[in-house]
């Protein structure tokens, strides 16, 4: 029979994945081991359209409910959106699984999560990236990463051979911009108090406007983007566009090997790029880090303590929710004097004695 | 004469003029060209010999794949993989696990959760499906009007957005009853996909730059109008983020069964159905559609019997554009009930793959539309409740695309009937065979 004939030929196809994907040890015993005391507690995150291997902040918050995972045995469940359309039946699907906590990535996700919130008071919600919301069960986490992009923007004006660096960001929104324009004001800082005059491309902090790629996805327009600064002279770039700034590795990579007496660099955000990609290790000078990572796992933990908190989080210098990467490969060549200023400009930040004003820039 | 009656002696000119094309493979698939008056398959053959029993049997063959590869990205499976040879029914019931919890799940998140406490929740994601397929339904006849006119219509997604747009436009500057409200919001979302499809039309007619390229750029310029217009006169007061104000009641689309029920089933899913029939007619009944058709089958013998090339290309891509548009009104004005960069989501191209498995009817893409839609409400639950991946669900959606694009594979999988090779080669076949038996 034809039918037969193709279960049989089901079957062994799934052997031959099987053969494929394998090797032949031994079977374990049958043993049903949980080893978590926790595991009556659920967790739940759901994603924006950038998914969870964005390399950005969908993926890091992801990150910090692994860690809790790991670290209090608890159970996880995670929910990817393919489009706007489908946030509220993301949430919503995840309380009917019967999540202790939710957490939502991104200010898209803002509007669903204060509906679905205020829908299910006994659930408790964190949002990432978004202050907006005010409820007793939800509450927000958001950075203040201008403060670490100033002192990128400083380390770089000091670094660079050209006088020119450059940013660019994904989208003109505000969770991008506010690095930028740390980052230009962090150049503008130096240039102050050295008296120098270095140049930033692709971002002009007065007009609010400079060079976008338009998505979150596109790493040729990255590419493109950074040979453009490369070739107007520019010598270290932020790209601030989760994976879109893989293009910019690359495109500083091949730049390098054309111009080995010339090298540029990049700065990463939201994780230390240094880990992250670990084949461009070599021309990665620092990142500005968002640890989202801690903050959602910090989160869990209160919740799971019975502590939980709608007080907005606020990452900050202070705080260490935001922060630079160390140098790694370039430690020797920043100078001992920059370090040193970039302590000095940390805690002037953080006692208010340099203030850094951005759009969209979190407050309580 | 009547005019039906010269327009149809037109589309016989028409026919013919395609059929001489092809002339010669004709004659090769058909030994009896002058039978073919009298010439007619069965019904069975021409059901699953012609689009429908193709489309199922792309959409089986496509499960069953996607099957196999949520079992071999099965976790446990990979692990039980690894002593397939001390125990190889581990490997095949944890990928049998695997699979079916998936498609289960897949089905309860839907169709019917048979899990859920109560009837309402239980009947919940069916209502769930309908809603995710309005914007699918009207995306997927606009794409399917422009193909039976000769057009391949890549603008949906731009249309949707500029619908969404005037839509916008609209809700957050009138303030009328409403009834007024919502018939401003759908003549905004008709209008504003009409222009960006009548464009592309437009262009073609007078310039015959390609109608590909032409809506894939203005797909682009979209995207940016779209970002542009929401950092500025469409953004929320206060807000720094791309999103624009909460629609006020008056101006969204009420619920189906009231707001009592959870069901998010608004009236837009009966706009939607009254479109289908309006596509229905357009195409099958009257005039105008089927000077369309006349053009799709063969522009240059269209233009020869006097219909207007020109005029059919900038008709059908407004009609076209304004169904595209109406799914983008009714989506910030229905579902959404907010407008953000996110609004066209991946509906423009899904249209695609949805006008193609509904072969370009108006019904078919009613169907394949609602298909899509389990797939979008399904695979949320499916990734939720079993943590299979919610590519998969575009993977399966792909593999059926592949199939449909891909008759003869689907045939010889499935033994369908071939419609252009009637059982009449076989007889003859067998009428040959016994020839050379009985030499």
């Amino acid at each position: 029979m034809a039918t037969r004939s193709r279960f049989a030929a089901t079957g062994s196809l799934l052997g031959i994945s099987a053969l494929l994907l394998a090797g032949c040890g031994a079977a374990p015993e049958e043993s049903a081991s949980d080893n978590a005391e926790n595991s009556d507690y659920m967790s739940c995150i759901v994603s924006d359209e950038g998914g969870f291997d964005d390399k950005s902040f969908n993926e890091n918050s992801y990150n910090g409910l692994k860690a809790a995972e790991e670290d209090y045995g608890i159970t996880i469940k995670d929910a990817e959106s393919n489009g706007a359309d489908q946030y509220n039946s993301n949430v919503t699907s995840m309380v009917q699984q019967g999540c202790n906590s939710i957490i939502t990535v991104g200010f898209a996700l803002a509007d669903t999560t204060k509906q679905v919130a205020a829908e299910n008071p006994d659930v408790h919600f964190a949002i990432v990236d978004d202050g907006s919301i005010e409820a007793d069960n939800v509450r927000p986490i958001v950075y203040d990463t201008a403060q670490a992009a100033f002192q990128a923007g400083y380390v770089a004006a000091a670094q660079t051979k050209t006088g020119k660096v450059a940013t660019y960001g994904g989208a003109q929104m505000p969770t991008v911009t506010i690095f930028m324009d740390g980052f230009a004001q962090g150049v503008e800082y130096y240039n102050e108090q050295k008296n120098a005059n270095v140049e930033v491309l692709g971002w002009d902090t007065e007009k609010q406007t400079g060079t976008f790629t338009g998505d979150f996805s596109d790493q040729t327009k990255g590419k493109t983007n950074t040979q453009n600064f490369l070739d107007q002279g520019a010598d270290i770039i932020m790209p601030v566009a989760g994976p879109v700034g893989a293009g910019t590795l690359e495109a500083v990579k091949e730049h390098n090997t054309k111009n080995s007496d010339q090298p540029a660099s990049v700065v990463w955000v939201d994780a230390d790029g240094y880990e992250t990609n670990p084949d461009y290790q070599d021309i990665i000078l620092t990142s500005v880090q968002k640890k989202m990572k801690e903050a959602v796992e910090s989160t869990i933990k209160d919740d799971m303590d019975g502590n939980f908190t709608s007080e907005k989080y606020i990452g900050t210098l202070e705080n260490d929710g935001v922060g630079l990467a160390p140098f790694h490969n370039f430690e020797d060549q920043v100078s001992d004097e920059t370090k040193s200023e970039l302590n000095t400009i940390k805690e002037d930040i953080i006692s208010g004695k340099i203030t850094v004003e951005t759009e969209g820039q979190p407050t309580n | 004469m009547s005019v039906e009656e010269t327009l149809q002696a037109q589309e016989g000119l028409a026919a013919s003029a395609t059929a001489l094309g092809t002339a010669e493979q004709k004659t090769k698939d058909n030994p009896n060209p002058q039978m073919g008056e009298q010439y007619r398959p069965s019904l069975a053959t021409r059901i699953l010999g012609g689009g429908v029993g193709l489309s199922i049997g792309a959409m089986i063959a496509a499960f069953i794949v996607g099957g196999l590869l949520i079992a071999v990205t099965d976790s446990k499976t990979q692990q039980a993989s690894q002593y397939f040879f001390a125990r190889p029914s581990d490997t095949l019931i944890y990928g049998w696990r695997a699979a079916s919890e998936a498609y289960v799940a897949l089905f309860q998140g839907s169709i019917f959760n048979f899990e859920a406490n109560t009837f309402v929740r239980q009947i919940n994601p069916l209502f769930e499906t309908l809603t995710v397929s309005i914007p699918l339904i009207l995306a997927g006849l606009a794409v399917a009007i422009a193909f039976r006119t000769g057009l391949f219509n890549i603008g949906a997604q731009g249309q949707i957005i500029l619908g969404a747009i005037f839509a916008t436009f609209v809700a957050i500057n009138f303030n009328f009853p409403l009834v007024v409200t919502l018939l401003l919001i759908i003549i905004g979302g008709l209008l504003g996909g009409a222009i960006w499809g009548g464009l592309v039309g437009l262009l073609k007619a007078k310039t015959g730059a390609h109608e590909v390229i032409l809506s894939i750029m203005l797909n682009y310029i979209a995207v940016y109008l779209l970002q542009y217009l929401l950092k500025n006169s469409l953004q929320r007061p206060g807000n720094t983020n791309p999103i624009s104000p909460i629609f006020e009641d008056n101006a969204i689309f009420p619920r189906i069964f009231g707001d009592g029920t959870p069901f998010r089933l608004h009236w837009g899913f009966v706009l939607a159905l009254a479109a289908v029939f309006f596509v229905s007619w357009l195409l099958n009944r009257s005039t105008i559609g089927f000077r369309l058709r006349a053009v799709g089958a063969n522009p240059g013998a269209a233009k020869n019997a006097g219909i207007s090339v020109s005029a059919g290309y900038i008709l059908v891509m407004s009609i076209a554009g304004a169904l595209a548009g109406l799914a983008g009104a009714l989506q910030v004005s229905g579902t959404e009930k907010v407008l953000n960069t996110g609004v066209a989501a991946s509906f423009g191209f899904d249209a695609i793959t949805v006008a193609l498995l509904g072969r370009s009817t108006p019904w078919g893409t009613f169907f394949a539309a609602l298909l899509y839609g389990a797939f979008r409400a399904g695979g949320t639950n499916m990734q939720v409740s079993t943590g299979t991946p919610i590519d998969l669900v575009l993977v399966v959606q792909a593999l059926i695309v592949l199939f449909i694009a891909a008759p003869p594979l689907v045939r010889a999988i499935f033994r369908l009937p071939d419609p252009a090779k009637p059982r009449k080669k076989s007889a003859k076949k067998k009428a040959s065979q016994k020839a050379v038996e009985a030499k």
